[in-house]
């Protein structure tokens, strides 16, 4: 059957390979020319107790046609290696009515009576919720070719996948090898081997057929999660100090990084603690390297007293934060969009700084060099946030070609000219050059005190106010240079205009694309930048009826009245523009659906009363 | 302050230095014929005036380390001097150099940073007894494991002087101060015992800043040191600990000078207080003199000049040329690439 897109997951006990399934699926589609947008499905803990319902370990993938920008709504093909994990995605609303689930059914047969009856509940339950369950044997296949099928079902389940929608062997051997070239060449065998048997065993013993056909494109693309974008962008940018401490979801950049850097003569500092991450990154830039230091929310929460130390020093840096869900401890391994007005307001005083959000993984990549290029040229930390969702999810983007005018120049020691102070504030731009050590007469120290444009220690009013708006100034000159936000739908307006920034924006499109196309007035735009704001924002907004936030953390319903907490975008928006503007946002610890938001749409349209067609 | 200036030509007095250490002290002050291409005077390395309290051990210190850059012609565009917050973190201010006031407690994160990718500088850095081994604790003892090239000065009066006379984790049990107006309830941190007790510790000396002369000598001695050189400073706090120390400045018998060919150069001390031979590369040897408060031991008490140096990591790859780079990004991406 021809379909133009399809959504599959693999779930599993942890440390069953899933993961690596669902990684390989995505890949090799995307090699085939498929838009992919992969979703990995973590458990909090590293391996919790197997056939646990909040232990499910896997991958989403999501195949296209077209290019996929987001995760989808419900699943179409599960395969399952016990009954348990699926309850957590019945329990996300992954599943809808017929998903067609491809499970183990060795639990039926086990000594254990417990877990014979567990499963024989579970798949009446299932079946009630009105799955399309199907038995495959993937233990007991997977044994005739392996001594421990734990470590090997996942690339015969991968090789059943690729005879049911069609997809390249050839391709797959190649991930495969790839994944296991560093273990043993009798390792690659064994799962090339476990690859065939799959595939051969769907061909004859089942009729499940999809076909996905890609659309062919000469555009040379990368495949990669939106943690290696970033990782990718540090190198591209030049960068040559990656300081962290580790935190979920930030860490994998890192890892990656650790590998890569050195290769560039770049180094990861691995501090003591999150405090020490970001003041080493300081000490780096202050030295005339700008580096990058990377956390999630709770890492920032613990930087903001040297964040605003590098705002009031005028120090550059790249401050990557990958958001999960909070507070506190929150959601580890979850997306939330919470730290917004963390990233905004959170360091003592009044700290004007640089923020942006990549709403996919081409940004991601980009937005790192355009970062580091500002944090230099405006002197000031530049916070990059990205979010859980970016950071696992797959996707192919065009490949991006470096240039050595992206990297960071040499560090300047030339002969410093005695006249310039070291904060030598323009009164229209509040831009100044600094002097790096080991610049002969630049001599002058960094204080976090309010200093003079000497860097002298000062305590006078005028000077204060000075220094303060020479400081804020410069995000004002930076709006003058951007451009305003480009409208998905009608840039002349309409009914309803959706305002949403990160990585929701694939998942907002959609659900525009698909309104539009019944007749709704419907638009939406996606905030590059939150610190400052994309120009004209009150402009563009005026040509809609009415505006909606739809974003990835908490705010009460309507009903609240004025006791009532908006979203974090939209608490800014709304001082920042005067509009009334509502918000519809959630925090389900997973990415929003484009069928969510189309429903909060059609909500949000009837309680205005627009017609609709 | 005529106490701090009596020593000012003592690197050319100095007589009683084993051979080896006098040529590796030549070798610094740079004593060739040939005219240095630019001569630094004491002037070079003078800041903002200082607004210590009179007789504040700061003073000494400030002008150990200014004749110390003087003395070695360590040029101001190349030296930077890091510091935390409290009195003695003022101390960048008062330096014609690189300077970096940082926060409370977290110098060493940013003087390691500094010295991550700049091998060419020379880096001080001075911290507090509240600074070091209160809020900076952490990094205190993380910055010794690093041990990348740097001297770290302990200015330890025992006291918190800026937000006035609060216990410090080096006060005295049962003295009184205003966060603890009917003595302090425990005994106090052994800033020495517990650099020396740090894996990877490399250098550990102390010093008193009545002693001026000695503590210039450990200064310099510091700087042939390959790694981090941790210097403990005692130091009297005219304001909120008066006299506290006096018992130790009027009696030489409570003032022991620690001597080895690998230590610190005593100097004119010899003529006043008793020594003892100390291998300071002897961990046990070490930490006994660390434990010991009375007297005061003085000079170097534990070296390790074998303790491996984060730098040397961190430091790898600096000279990789654009191109190199551009090779490298692009062998990367090509990993990731599908078609």
């Amino acid at each position: 059957m021809q379909i133009h897109q399809h959504i599959i997951e693999f779930v599993s006990d942890a440390g069953e390979g899933a993961q690596t399934a669902g990684q390989c699926l995505g890949t090799v589609s995307a090699k085939m020319g498929n838009g992919i947008w992969t979703v990995e499905i973590i458990p909090a803990e590293v391996e919790p107790p197997r056939r646990s319902r909040a232990g499910a370990s896997g991958n989403r993938v999501r195949i296209g046609s077209k290019k996929i920008t987001n995760a989808g709504d419900q699943a179409d093909l599960v395969v399952a290696f016990n009954e348990q994990v699926l309850y957590s995605r019945f329990d996300v609303g992954a599943m809808r009515d017929g998903t067609i689930i491809l499970l183990d059914d060795k639990w039926a047969s086990v000594d254990d009576e417990n877990i014979r009856k567990e499963f024989a509940d579970a798949v009446a339950d299932f079946k009630n919720r009105k799955a399309d369950i199907r038995f495959v044997p993937f233990e007991s296949e997977t044994k005739k070719h392996i001594k421990d099928p734990r470590h090997g079902k996942n690339i015969w389940a991968l090789g059943l996948v690729c005879a049911i929608y069609d997809r390249d062997l050839k391709l797959a051997e190649i991930e495969i090898t790839k994944k296991f070239a560093k273990k043993s060449q009798e390792i690659v065998d064994t799962n090339l081997k476990l690859l065939h048997a799959g595939y051969d065993w769907a061909m004859q013993n089942t009729d499940l057929r999809f076909s996905i056909p890609a659309e062919p494109s000469d555009v040379p693309k990368i495949v990669v999660n939106g943690n290696i974008a970033l990782a990718l962008g540090i190198m591209a940018a030049g960068i040559e100090v990656c300081s962290m401490y580790p935190i979920t979801p930030a860490t994998s950049i890192s890892h990656y990084l650790a590998e890569a850097f050195p290769r560039m003569g770049c180094v990861v500092h691995q501090a003591e603690d999150e405090i020490s991450a970001i003041g080493f990154a300081i000490g780096a830039s202050f030295a005339g390297k700008t580096p990058v230091t990377i956390t999630s929310g709770p890492g920032l929460a613990l930087k903001n007293e040297f964040l605003a130390l590098a705002i009031m020093a005028e120090l550059p840096l790249v401050v990557v934060i990958v958001q999960r869900g909070g507070p506190s401890t929150g959601l580890p391994t979850r997306v939330e969009q919470g730290d917004l007005l963390s990233a905004l307001y959170a360091q003592p005083g009044d700290a004007p700084k640089i923020v942006m959000a990549p709403s996919n993984h081409e940004e991601c990549f980009h937005f790192i060099i355009t970062a580091r290029k500002l944090a230099e040229t405006f002197r000031t930390p530049v916070i990059v946030l990205s979010d859980a969702n970016l950071a696992t999810g797959q996707q192919p983007i065009p490949r991006p070609n470096p240039k050595t005018t992206w990297f960071a120049p040499p560090i300047d020691q030339s002969d410093w000219d005695e006249s310039v102070p070291p904060f030598d504030w323009d009164p229209q731009t509040g831009l100044s050059q600094r002097p790096i050590p080991g610049q002969k007469n630049g001599n002058y120290v960094v204080t976090g005190l309010a200093h003079d444009q000497n860097g002298r220690v000062a305590y006078e009013s005028s000077i204060n106010e000075h220094a303060m708006q020479a400081r804020s100034r410069k995000l004002a000159t930076l709006q003058h240079a951007l451009k305003p936000p480009v409208i998905h739908g009608d840039p002349e307006g309409g009914d309803l205009l959706v305002i949403g920034w990160g990585s929701p924006r694939g998942a907002i499109e959609e659900a525009v694309d698909t309104l539009r196309a019944q007749g709704i007035s419907v638009s939406s735009v996606t905030l590059k930048f939150l610190s400052p704001f994309e120009p004209n924002l009150k402009e563009i907004f005026s040509k809609f009826k009415h505006l909606l936030c739809v974003e990835i953390n908490y705010s009460d319903p309507a009903s609240f009245g004025d006791a009532r907490r908006y979203s974090q975008l939209c608490t800014v928006l709304r001082a920042h523009t005067l509009c009334d503007i509502d918000c519809w946002s959630h925090v389900p610890g997973i990415p929003l659906t484009p069928k969510d938001i189309e429903a909060a749409i059609l909500e949000h349209i009837d309680q205005k009363g627009i017609d609709k067609p | 302050m005529g106490e701090t200036l009596s020593f000012v030509s003592f690197v050319t007095k100095e007589k009683a230095s084993p051979t080896h250490k006098k040529e590796k002290l030549m070798n610094m002050t740079d004593w060739t014929l040939e005219p240095r291409m630019r001569e630094f005077e004491l002037g070079d390395y003078l800041g903002a005036a200082p607004r210590w309290c009179p007789s504040c051990g700061n003073h000494t210190v400030l002008k150990c380390l200014q004749k110390l850059c003087k003395d070695l012609n360590l040029p101001p565009e190349k030296t930077v001097v890091v510091s935390g917050i409290g009195c003695s973190s003022r101390l960048p201010h008062h330096m014609g150099t690189y300077g970096f006031h940082s926060l409370h407690g977290r110098s060493l994160p940013v003087a390691c940073g500094i010295r991550a990718r700049r091998p060419d500088l020379s880096i001080f850095v001075v911290t507090g007894d509240g600074d070091c081994c209160a809020i900076g604790a952490g990094h205190w003892l993380h910055a010794l494991r690093y041990n990348m090239k740097m001297t770290v000065m302990l200015l330890d009066n025992n006291i918190y002087g800026l937000t006035k006379k609060q216990t410090s984790p080096t006060t005295p049990a049962h003295t009184k101060t205003n966060t603890h107006p009917n003595g302090a309830p425990l005994d106090p941190v052994n800033p020495l015992a517990t650099a020396i007790s740090m894996t990877n510790a490399s250098f550990v000396a102390q010093c008193v800043d009545w002693l001026p002369e000695h503590l210039y000598n450990t200064l310099l001695r510091a700087q042939q040191h390959p790694g981090l050189a941790f210097i403990r400073i005692r130091q009297r706090c005219p304001h909120f600990m008066k006299g506290h120390l006096d018992a130790f400045m009027n009696d030489p018998n409570k003032i022991q000078i620690l001597t080895d060919p690998r230590g610190v150069l005593p100097g004119s001390l010899t003529q006043t207080y008793g020594t003892v031979e100390h291998d300071p590369t002897s961990y046990d040897d070490a930490m006994k003199h660390a434990r010991q408060t009375d007297p005061i031991p003085l000079g170097l008490l534990y070296l390790n000049e074998s303790a491996l140096r984060y730098d040397e990591f961190t430091q790898k790859g600096i000279v990789t040329s654009e191109e190199e780079k551009l090779a490298a990004i692009e062998a990367e991406l090509n990993k990731f690439a599908i078609l």
